[in-house]
């Protein structure tokens, strides 16, 4: 569907080549090139703005304009910015602390939270030997805590049994009561979706924290969002301070732009990635897939 | 703003504006160039110049600003819910089914969702909720012949709408897009003009992907309209109009929460000015009062 960035960029400089020499103006070109390319994979309007005059300046600084290969360069550069800036080190999930280790997940509605709070606690199961419980403190969509049952039946991880009518704080309770007394390594606090300027809804995500204190606060965000990743992203991290950043429906064919707006206006790194429905679709983050993917390559 | 004319600055935010509503690069460029086009006094003012924006695009959506409508000489009506995976299908089965059942008329579900775990409860706490009978098969049955049955059941029932789930899926799963495929060709072994009609649910907050989605599953599932969701975050679903644009399909409907009441008719007119960032028009002071005295 998209020209990729790399076929556009040899298709400017391909011209120049002929034409034998490259002036300020084509690389003025190449950058509109991407930073058109960026949006096209849904990269949000002001982190192209700030890549873009960092692209710029390190191509100056490398001295596109002489080399021998401008596009390759070009690509070289932008490369290695959407690396940086991504973040080049895969981060773990802080696990190792004094059990029981809380673990909250936030994001939209119908982001993947549920999906991906199984798949961690099977993989904390089966890779780093801990006993693992999950709640859910979803009272609001319907079948919700029954849909994280099931998932647990499925990687056969305990989940906190559920109670009618308890509210997500008192389920908060009843889950650290439960970590304490039987000994579990890791909670995993599945939460309802919610729109970031839903204020209630915002402030009883802020109560959770401040009652269970989390080690960890994931924003489960959708790979195919578009510009709006800056604003729920900023948000979500405002209210709670999330620690890092999970990225589902990457098994998609969306760009990922969402990728490096949420990063870039965070700073918050990205620690795993989503691959799929099933229990196992769940990889460690590598910058440069993602990377590739932004760029179309 | 000399020449009578909104000057390049001007224009370059009204781009900017788009983009960040995500219409995207193409359909942003070919917005602000109409826009830019048209000659205008001197001194505009900002909102004046957002409003002229609001006017572009609502020219483009207007045509595809269409009602759903029930063929009632179609007994049941037929209704397929398709689209990715947590795009708020089910949700807006149950926000369909509560519009329609308060207008008195009978309405089965059928929860052709046998893959996601609790998919077939949630559907159930819904049908309850709105009195409509829920059709479902065990979990990892095929949908299929859920379908196929689902309509036998709808028949009998006389009911007038038929309202079918399905499973999420991202459209590059050609497995997946081959199984919806397959319900919609086994729905017609039981009724040969259905289904009747094939609803894509978009999310709002999707960017560009939401083109490839239409494209996909318009192929596939034979798409006759589109619902967009989650608009009562800050996405502005301005993919719309890039939609709007390339393919021409209806657009009916906009979900505003996760409520069963959160449904809304798509108006072209109040999209395109959410869209150029105004704000909704005050309504009428007495409509609003009878609203309250309801
Ligand atoms: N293709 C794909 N689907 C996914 C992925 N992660 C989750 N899903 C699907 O996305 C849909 C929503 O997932 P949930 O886990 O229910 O999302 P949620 O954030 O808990 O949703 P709410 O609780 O309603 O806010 C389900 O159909 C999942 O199977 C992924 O990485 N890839
Ligand atoms: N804020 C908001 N949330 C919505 C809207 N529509 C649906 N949701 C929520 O989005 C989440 C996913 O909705 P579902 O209806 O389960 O989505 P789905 O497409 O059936 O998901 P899968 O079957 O897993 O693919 C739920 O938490 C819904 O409550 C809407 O218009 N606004
Ligand atoms: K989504
Ligand atoms: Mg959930
Ligand atoms: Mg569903």
């Amino acid at each position: 569907m998209f020209e990729s960035l790399s076929d556009k960029l040899s298709g400017i400089f391909d011209k120049l080549t002929r034409r034998g020499s490259l002036t300020e103006a084509d690389v003025e070109e190449a950058l509109r090139e991407v930073r058109r390319a960026l949006l096209d994979a849904d990269v949000a309007l002001d982190v192209v703005r700030s890549f873009s005059d960092k692209v710029q300046n390190r191509a100056v600084g490398a001295n596109v304009i002489k080399s021998i290969s401008p596009g390759q360069m070009v690509i070289k550069i932008v490369n290695d910015v959407l690396v940086e800036t991504l973040g080049e080190t895969a981060e773990p999930l802080n696990t190792e602390e004094r059990p029981p280790v809380i673990i909250m997940m936030v994001g939209l509605q119908g982001a993947g939270k549920t999906t991906t709070t199984a798949k961690i606690a099977k993989r904390l199961k089966e890779r780093n030997k801990k006993r693992v419980l999950m709640a859910s403190l979803d009272v609001k969509r319907p079948a919700a805590q029954e849909q994280l049952a099931i998932l647990g039946r499925q990687v056969e991880v305990d989940t906190l049994p559920i109670v009618p009518n308890q509210t997500p704080l008192q389920i908060a309770r009843r889950a650290a009561e439960a970590a304490r007394l039987e000994g579990y390594d890791v909670v995993l606090l599945d939460t309802a979706g919610r729109t970031h300027i839903d204020e209630p809804l915002m402030q009883e995500m802020a109560d959770i924290k401040s009652y269970a204190s989390p080690h960890e606060i994931l924003l489960v965000a959708d790979a195919l969002t578009g510009q709006d990743a800056v604003n729920l992203a900023k948000n979500f991290d405002a209210r709670v301070g999330i620690t890092g950043i999970v990225l589902t429906r990457m098994d998609g064919d969306g760009r990922g732009g969402a990728a490096l707006s949420m990063r870039h206006v965070t700073g918050k790194p990205i620690k795993l990635i989503a691959t799929g429905e099933k229990m196992d679709a769940l990889d460690e983050f590598a910058p440069k897939r993602i990377a590739d993917r932004i760029l179309g390559m | 703003f000399t020449k009578r004319k909104l000057d390049t600055l001007t224009l370059e935010e009204l781009e900017d504006v788009l983009l960040r509503a995500d219409l995207g690069v193409a359909a942003a460029q070919r917005v602000t160039k109409a826009v830019g086009a048209a000659r205008y006094e001197k001194n505009i003012e900002p909102d004046e110049v957002r409003a002229i924006l609001a006017r572009e695009v609502e020219n483009i959506l207007e045509p595809v600003a269409l009602p759903f409508d029930i063929d009632a000489s179609r007994r049941p009506f037929v209704v397929l819910v398709v689209g990715v995976n947590g795009s708020g299908k089910t949700t807006t089965i149950a926000k369909l089914a509560s519009k329609w059942r308060s207008e008195g008329k009978s309405v089965v579900l059928a929860a052709g969702d046998t893959f996601r775990a609790a998919a077939v409860e949630q559907l159930r706490i819904w049908g309850d909720r709105l009195d409509a009978t829920v059709v479902a098969g065990k979990e990892g049955a095929d949908a299929a012949g859920l379908a196929f049955d689902a309509i036998k059941t709808a028949r009998e029932q006389n009911a007038e709408v038929l309202l079918m789930d399905t499973a999420g899926r991202l459209q590059n799963r050609t497995e997946l897009m081959a199984e919806l495929e397959k319900i919609v060709r086994v729905m017609k072994k039981a009724d040969p003009e259905a289904p009747h009609a094939v609803l894509l649910v978009l999310d709002a907050t999707v960017g560009q992907n939401a083109l490839a989605q239409v494209e996909v599953f318009g192929k596939t599932a034979g798409v006759t309209g589109l619902v967009m969701t989650k608009l009562d975050g800050t996405a502005r679903g301005g993919i719309l109009v890039a939609i709007a644009e390339k393919y021409a399909l209806p657009i009916h409907f906009v979900g505003v929460g996760e409520s069963a009441d959160d449904l809304e008719p798509f108006t072209a007119r109040d999209f395109a000015r959410a869209i150029a960032g105004l704000d909704p028009e005050e309504s009428d002071p007495a409509k609003a009062a009878a609203e309250i005295a309801k």
